[in-house]
């Protein structure tokens, strides 16, 4: 078993391990190896000391460099902001069309407004602004406070009925919920309506709700149906409805008068963040 | 035919068949000197020649080139850097003279190393390991590094006396002053590694005063201690034991690759000879250990390709100086093939074969790479192109029944001038280009990109009412008058109404 096998054409010894015929040699090995093996020791005794390294029963052993990547990241969330404080301070000083004209600008002004707009304003428009039903679509042409820059920053300023001071107050009244009108007047005002944005309706009906518009709905939503932007009045003659546009839908916000609800960011956000959010936005809904 | 050079010298001593136990061996050999073995020094001893001069050429051009290169100033517009090569790491560029790669053109680097390989294996399988030999920093730095300690301590065998001498002032004043220069040469090593990094002269200035980044002390530090330690003391073992290169040539080396050789057929049988004896009956060589004192990897050259030759021919200048004195022709070791040597031992005539189906495909394989990065070079545009469209959400119908699909457009501009770029569109049929705050526009819209800047443009493109409903392909393209890009995508219609 233990019989010295050695290797002919090196004349080296082998271990007598062998695969496949191949025979590995027994050399020494390079005594700085040996050096290198002693100097990862010593590397890690020095590691243990300068670093967070041993875990014990109340914490760990902290190095006596102090090194956290806790303390680091608060450190480099401080730089961060400071980095950003240059940015941050044009977009005070600057007009929202100047933030839109200027690349560099737009484009921390785009970035900063995308992320507060998933963090606060897609929970109910979306995480693409497209809304859904009692939630304004931020994407498209329609507007219902106004698309310009100034009305959007207004409105998010401001918010929606929410009773603040600046912001609109509005309210569409109940007609069905508060009996203020009869159900055969309601499905008569449903077909006027139908009629007004030019879909399929009864003819008879509609001539028939045309004096009661006049009389119940015209004082807001005006003679033909247009609304009116300052007061968040919605336009009737277009396609876009915000709760629905089926028969039965337009029906329902007759009855229950619906209006929804936007909190009012100007209390919880500073003029440069509200900024962000108008440009982002103004933006991506093409910009009116 | 593959030629197997018996290299049997197999140790008296141990090659016994008494049996003896594995932990008896163990014990025997830590008794004989341990597990471990310790660096046998190598004095390789001063020669004069051929070789040795293009060797010394060489060290003269790589080592210059290497301490030049970060001084090269290179006028560029725009404040971008003025050095003519720089890996500028924070900025992600990598400048070269008149061209500069951005991070996501690696692979011109990638093709650059893909090149250096095959250019490698091509000149291995034709002459051996040059590489190693001539153009390595390991052998370039230990060759200077041996040159230093030449001039402390003279040539070999006043170095073998210094070492076996015991302590005096004289080995002191040697051995210090040989640390000393090592030391600093090893410093300006690793110092001119980081004006590859930085401007060369505001590193330079910053380094110090304290003001450089602590990255650049860190490799100045790093390299220093390498050059110290691999070209002072672990020299041939970091070929042996460290460079995967030595095994790979064995898969690049054949019976007619050139490479350092002792001609067997005319050297053998070797042995001492007087002066005005005959040279009938017997070899040339006259076994006067020239070559194994001149060798840098202390291999016995007569033993055959080995692992540990490094092909550097200095074994061959040292036997010529000895055949020049004892009146033999030169060339007793020389660049030849196993194959000429063999067929020469058995009285044929030598046949050299450069052309052999392994250089054949590995210089097809480099001009192939060559090609393909010469053409990628010649038709790189400095103008890129990637279009990211909204998917969420993926169109906007509006209220006169037109459709706005969103566009992120990056403009990538690589030139080193700020450039005006006209956006084109190709899609639905009376589309027009908007950007936010401007009214839609019929034509090309006009953006403007920062010179070696990434411009994010946000584009619309609103298609009119009865464009073909759903998905369909569609392209970007951006140009100027000397460079245009171009990015497919998709415009969405939508479904009608």
């Amino acid at each position: 078993m233990s019989e010295r096998k050695i290797d002919g054409p090196t004349g080296v010894e082998t271990t007598e391990h062998e695969w496949d015929g191949i025979r590995e040699l027994d050399n020494p090995l390079p005594r700085w190896w040996l050096w290198t093996w002693y100097a990862t020791i010593a590397a890690a005794v020095v590691y243990w000391v300068l670093m967070p390294a041993w875990p014990g029963l109340h914490g760990y052993t902290r190095g006596v460099l102090h090194q956290s990547d806790r303390v680091k990241v608060v450190h480099d969330l401080a730089d961060l902001k400071a980095l950003r404080g240059a940015e941050g301070a044009q977009l005070q000083t600057a007009s929202l069309e100047q933030i839109e004209r200027d690349p560099k600008l737009q484009a921390y002004a785009m970035a900063a407004g995308q992320a507060l707009f998933g963090d606060n304003c897609a929970t109910c428009h979306g995480q693409g602004g497209t809304g859904g039903k009692g939630y304004p679509n931020l994407r498209d042409d329609v507007w219902l406070w106004g698309g310009s820059l100034e009305q959007i920053q207004h409105t998010i300023t401001y918010g929606v009925r929410t009773g603040e001071p600046g912001a609109a107050n509005t309210q569409m009244p109940a007609f069905g919920r508060d009996q203020m009108l009869k159900d055969g007047q309601i499905d008569d005002l449903t077909e006027y309506v139908l009629a007004l944005s030019r879909r399929p309706a009864n003819p008879a009906a509609a001539a028939r709700a045309t004096p009661l518009f006049a009389e119940q709905c015209a004082s807001c939503h005006g003679p033909l149906g247009k609304g009116d932007q300052a007061r968040g009045i919605p336009n009737l003659t277009d396609s876009e409805w915000l709760y629905g546009s089926r028969r039965e839908d337009i029906r329902d916000q007759i009855v229950n008068g619906r209006g929804g609800v936007m909190p009012t960011w100007g209390k919880r956000f500073d003029p440069q963040t509200i900024k962000a959010l108008t440009v982002y936005i103004h933006a991506n809904a093409g910009g009116q | 035919m593959t030629v197997v050079i018996d290299r049997t010298k197999a140790d008296p001593a141990r090659t016994g068949s008494e049996p003896v136990s594995a932990a008896a061996r163990v014990r025997a050999k830590a008794a004989k000197g341990g597990l471990y073995q310790a660096r046998v020094p190598i004095y390789p001893k001063l020669v004069h020649g051929r070789w040795r001069a293009i060797k010394w050429a060489l060290m003269i051009v790589t080592l210059t080139i290497y301490w030049v290169t970060p001084w090269i100033r290179w006028s560029r517009p725009n404040g971008l850097p003025q050095q003519a090569v720089l890996v500028d790491f924070a900025g992600g560029r990598f400048y070269f003279f008149g061209i500069q790669l951005w991070p996501q053109e690696v692979y011109f680097i990638t093709g650059l190393l893909v090149m250096a390989a095959m250019a490698l294996f091509l000149v291995s399988a034709l002459f051996g390991r040059l590489w190693c030999g001539y153009a390595c920093p390991q052998t370039v730095w230990t060759d200077l590094f041996i040159y230093v300690e030449r001039a402390f301590e003279g040539d070999r065998n006043a170095r073998m006396r210094l070492d076996a001498a015991p302590w005096s002032f004289d080995k002191a004043w040697r051995k210090a002053g040989k640390h000393l220069v090592w030391l600093g040469i090893a410093f300006g090593t690793g110092g001119a590694w980081i004006f590859y990094f930085h401007d060369a002269p505001t590193v330079l200035r910053g380094f110090w005063v304290g003001q450089a980044a602590v990255t650049a002390y860190v490799f100045c530090a790093l390299l220093t201690a390498t050059t110290y330690i691999f070209a002072g003391f672990m020299r041939e073992q970091v070929c042996i034991y460290m460079c995967p290169w030595p095994r790979i040539q064995g898969a690049m080396l054949d019976q007619h690759s050139l490479q350092i050789t002792y001609r067997a057929d005319r050297g053998e049988a070797r042995g001492p000879h007087k002066k005005g004896e005959t040279w009938e009956g017997r070899g040339d060589c006259i076994d006067c250990n020239a070559c194994v004192v001149a060798c840098p990897m202390g291999i016995d050259i007569r033993d055959g390709s080995q692992l540990e030759c490094i092909n550097c021919g200095l074994c061959a200048d040292a036997c010529d100086e000895i055949m020049d004195k004892v009146g033999r022709p030169r060339g007793l070791i020389s660049y030849d093939t196993d194959a000429a040597v063999a067929a020469r031992a058995v009285g044929k005539a030598a046949v050299y074969k450069l052309v052999r189906p392994r250089t054949l495909y590995y210089a097809g394989a480099l001009s192939f790479v060559s090609v393909l990065m010469l053409w990628g070079l010649a038709n790189r545009s400095v103008l890129e192109l990637h279009v990211l469209r909204d998917r969420n959400p993926m169109f906007v119908r509006m209220q006169d029944g037109s459709v706005r699909d969103g566009y992120t457009l990056r403009i990538a501009n690589r030139s080193f001038y700020p450039k005006t770029v006209s956006v084109h569109f190709n899609g639905p049929a009376g589309a027009v280009l908007k950007t936010p705050g401007a009214p839609p526009t019929a034509g090309d819209l006009q953006v403007t990109v920062d010179a070696n800047a990434i411009r994010a443009a946000r584009i619309f493109v609103v298609a009119p009412p009865g464009a073909p409903a759903g998905p369909r392909a569609a392209a970007f393209t951006v140009r100027d008058r000397r460079d245009q890009a171009r990015a497919n995508t998709v415009f969405d219609a939508g479904a009608q109404p």
